[in-house]
């Protein structure tokens, strides 16, 4: 008997510690509202069959607890019964598959105008690239990477040399514009992962993956690495600054480019080859990446001004 | 109600084998230790299983109390902790749970439930015992090796496993990856057993739906196991020669703390499939057989036959098939072809449709019964309860767009735990209170066994619910310490810190198990032959516990379903497998 008090019990336990934990998701900054409405569908349908399974669980184990002069009923089969409760149970399987397909479908449909920056994960740090004033980000080959050119961008590659690299584990996104996130490893698994944005994807040496979202709030949030990657897995972060655009602008100025650090690194003064190298660049942007016009000018402009 | 019982009740067709020659021990040696006898394999099998299992216990103790009380132990480091997770994860999933299920009770239990003397090939049996051993023993050593055991996690993903700043990643992976070849080897010659045994030996009259239930999920278990483990064979024999002669299978080209590897081509994603491959189906190995045992536990003790056996036979062959189909949706987030997502997202939730029914079924069982509430039979209800829970939280990461949030954060760790961790166990301790006094001849003591259900079934819920709610919060799994994070609150340390403690109290009502377990050996009430009035064959053999050949001079002759309680006109609420229509006034008369 004790056990059907503690079967509704917990089921009322559970409950209540639903609605009064002050665990639950952290405030959405993306456009991924959609996301968390597919969850919500998800946890009432299920939620409502965890309580009526289990209350008509506890209800039959009293109802029917033993008693010696009773018999239980003979009853190998109820064909009719069964067909009734799988229908049910796919319909409810529909309702959460249906409505979550369609927000994969947006998912993995990036928008023709989103912008593009690189996440680059290593044991176990995170840095960032942009594309530059040329809107493409430049050829990279790990066999580059050294001291001077951490990205192991292809040195003479034109697409390269304006890329704005931030080798920092803080990176600025511009608000309500959609933002594809590349994303590369340059020696194990990582997975980028924002709570506050919802989405994350897996960071694979050798591949390029990617994943899109719009920042919908001002603010500062913290990145996780979510695949362990090794024994300072739990010490991997960073943080993504969603800016309005103007200060967007200002603080991708102060970033320097593939061509300016490398020039440092060289020797001082060599500036000119960078500028003519991004001229060249800007002037054959390649349909592929389809940047608006907008966006070409915006990133005419932060060059010029990081030029300046 | 409509009269749907299996036409054929009272029907015994011959035997479709004729009767072999048994093997016979002529010594103590090969009577106990190199034995053949699938009685003493299967015990061999599960004091193996659990005594490793109890090591994997104690590392979630351990993992545990760095994550309720961090920095409080100094002797846990990152590396330690990383290598409590990697070998707990594989301990209970591969070398307790699929061990115990398929060699312990697998090996007990199938030749018993269906009438034969032993398993077909007895050799290869006790070979099977003496392999696992081996993976056991391999898997321990690498405590003692330089730099300990793997800290990869369980899942080895490459190319992390195999390169330095993985704890482990000198000699651990190595005997790591061994010893799961070693172990499905062993696997293989004991799964070959099963399954020939249960086409070739069943005993006259049994025919396959006439099995009980727990001989078709173990039965469906050892053929998804041998199909699956050669995924993950092959899978950790490539990595093992990436690891050993530097090949590329799973390695791109890597610069790695500034250093270029000498690796090239390869592809880590490549691994996860085959890792998944079989990792998938791995959950239905562990799971299967319990939904076997569990629907036998039900019955026997609820007196009534099992709701809808017929469905229940298709929904584990269902479950088994659709199980080889559902692998990536383990990779939604992994950087594999995004498009997958809309397939493997479907397949996924379609199992939820015969789930969902055994389910069903196992209440409905209960539903008109005249339900005894011994020990098996709470284990079962733990169980329905436990396995609803985790089964609800497969429909949030099987959908995915709604993993992409709670993938690799704790909502996962609180999931599969409920669903193929707490679910499996609450019915091996069923399983083990219910056939305990078949094995030994003597029942277990109900007051410690009261004691250790309930501290089990409401601790490990009290474990397991909370922890969600971290995952819905975003904590990551495998995080040694979260450390300072602006949106997790200072409350999230406290439901850790009381998440230990319950762990810790869970833990050590499995001693009073343990001691319940060897007091009763020689202090238990003696059970008889039949102490739960049972109707299957392993409860109608002249001795107990049975002797050598399982069933004295005759093999019992089947007449039945392994469901026929309750009958209506039949003297006794249960009538065994092998009465014959005329021994009794029950349904079975041939009307």
């Amino acid at each position: 008997m004790a056990i059907a008090i503690v079967v509704v019990l917990l089921i009322v336990g559970s409950t209540v510690f639903h609605f009064m934990s002050p665990w639950w998701f952290t405030p959405l900054a993306s456009n991924w509202g959609s996301i968390d409405d597919t969850i919500m569908l998800t946890f009432w349908i299920t939620g409502v069959v965890l309580i009526a399974i289990n209350l008509f669980m506890a209800y039959a184990i009293w109802r029917y607890r033993y008693q010696k002069d009773r018999r239980a009923e003979y009853e190998p089969e109820n064909k009719k019964l069964e067909g009734w409760l799988i229908g049910l149970t796919t319909l409810g399987v529909v309702a959460m598959l249906a409505p979550g397909l369609i927000v994969w479908a947006d998912f993995v449909t990036v928008p023709e105008d989103a912008h593009v920056f690189e996440v680059m994960g290593q044991q176990w740090q995170w840095s960032y690239r942009y594309p530059g004033r040329d809107g493409i980000l430049g050829t990279t080959d790990n066999k580059y990477v050294d001291f001077d050119n951490p990205f192991g961008i292809k040195p003479d590659d034109p697409y390269g040399q304006d890329d704005i690299l931030v080798q920092s584990d803080e990176v600025h996104v511009p608000i309500d514009q959609p933002v594809k996130v590349l994303l590369r490893s340059l020696d194990v698994l990582h997975d980028f992962y924002v709570p506050n944005f919802r989405a994350k994807m897996d960071l694979v040496p050798g591949l390029i993956t990617y994943f899109w979202f719009t920042p919908t709030k001002i603010g500062s949030y913290e990145v996780l690495c979510a695949e362990l990657c090794g024994q300072g897995h739990y010490a991997m972060r960073g943080i993504v600054v969603v800016d309005e655009q103007i200060e967007f602008e200002a603080w991708l100025a102060e970033q320097p480019t593939f061509a300016q650090s490398m020039a440092l690194a060289r020797a001082p003064g060599t500036d000119g080859q960078e500028q003519t190298a991004s001229a060249q660049s800007v002037a054959s942007i390649s349909a592929d990446y389809k940047i608006s016009d907008e966006q070409l000018n915006l990133l005419n402009a932060y060059l010029d001004s990081s030029l300046e | 109600m409509t009269d749907t019982t299996p036409a054929d009740v009272g029907f015994a067709p011959p035997a479709e084998v004729e009767e072999v020659e048994l093997y016979h021990a002529k010594s103590w040696i090969t009577k106990y230790v190199f034995s053949q006898d699938a009685k003493v394999i299967a015990i061999q099998y599960s004091a193996t299983a659990i005594a490793v299992g109890m090591v994997g216990l104690v590392l979630s103790w351990l993992m545990r109390l760095q994550l309720g009380f961090p920095e409080t132990f100094s002797f846990i480091d990152a590396a330690d902790y990383y290598q409590f997770i990697t070998m707990h994860g594989m301990i209970m999933v591969i070398y307790l749970l699929t061990a115990l299920f398929l060699g312990g009770f697998g090996n007990y239990l199938i030749p018993l439930m269906i009438g034969a003397r032993d398993m077909v090939f007895p050799y290869m049996n006790m070979l099977s015992y003496w392999v696992y051993l081996l993976a056991v023993l391999l898997l321990m050593a690498s405590y003692f090796v330089p730099g300990g055991p793997t800290g990869a996690g369980w899942t080895l993903y490459p190319p992390q496993s195999i390169l330095p700043g993985t704890p482990g990643h000198e000699w651990g992976i190595i005997l790591m990856l061994v010893s799961l070849v070693l172990f499905i080897v062993g696997f293989t010659m004991g799964g070959l057993n099963y399954v020939v045994t249960v086409l070739q030996a069943r005993t006259r009259g049994m025919t396959l739906m006439r099995l009980p239930l727990t001989v078709w999920g173990i039965f469906i278990a050892t053929i998804l196991a041998l199909l699956a483990f050669p995924a993950l064979l092959v899978g950790g024999v490539m990595l093992l020669l990436d690891r050993v002669l530097s090949t590329s299978f799973f390695m791109p080209s890597i610069v790695l703390m500034g250093e270029s590897l000498d690796y090239g081509g390869g592809t880590p994603i490549l691994f996860q499939h085959l890792f998944w491959f079989f990792g998938h189906p791995e959950v239905y190995i562990v799971g299967l057989p319990a939904f076997g045992i569990v629907s036998d536990l039900l019955s026997v003790h609820a007196r009534r036959n099992i709701f809808g056996y017929r469905m229940m036979v298709w929904a584990l062959i269902a479950i088994g098939g659709l199980s080889f189909v559902v692998w990536a949706h383990h990779m939604y987030v992994s950087g594999m072809n995004p498009y997958f997502g809309f397939f493997f997202a479907t397949t996924t939730l379609i199992i939820a449709v015969p789930t969902a029914l055994k389910v069903y079924n196992w209440v409905l069982t209960l539903w008109r019964g005249n339900i005894r509430l011994t020990i098996p039979m709470l284990f079962a209800i733990g169980f329905i309860f436990t396995f609803i829970n985790g089964g609800i939280t497969g429909l949030f990461l099987g959908n995915v767009v709604v993993d992409v949030p709670l993938s690799d954060t704790m909502f996962v760790v609180a999931h599969f735990h409920m669903v193929m961790g707490v679910a499996p166990l609450l019915v091996i301790f069923g399983a083990i209170y219910h056939w305990y006094p078949k094995i030994t001849g003597r029942m277990l003591n109900e007051t410690l066994g009261q004691f250790h259900f309930w501290i089990t079934f409401v601790g490990a819920y009290s474990i397991f619910f909370p922890l969600h709610y971290l995952g819905f919060l975003g904590v990551p799994r495998r995080y040694y310490e979260i450390g300072e994070t602006a949106f997790i609150p200072a409350s999230a340390q406290s439901l850790n810190a009381f998440v230990t403690v319950v762990t810790l109290i869970v833990g050590f009502a499995q001693l009073v198990f343990f001691y319940n377990l060897f007091r009763s050996l020689t202090k238990g009430e003696p059970a008889g032959d039949n102490p739960w009035q049972a109707t299957t064959l392993e409860w109608q053999t002249s001795e107990t516990p049975p002797g050598h050949g399982n069933f004295g001079d005759e093999l019992p002759v089947v007449y039945r379903w392994a469901y026929d309680y309750s009958v209506p006109g039949a003297v006794d609420d249960f009538i065994p497998q092998n009465k014959a229509p005329d021994e009794t006034t029950g349904r079975s008369e041939p009307t």
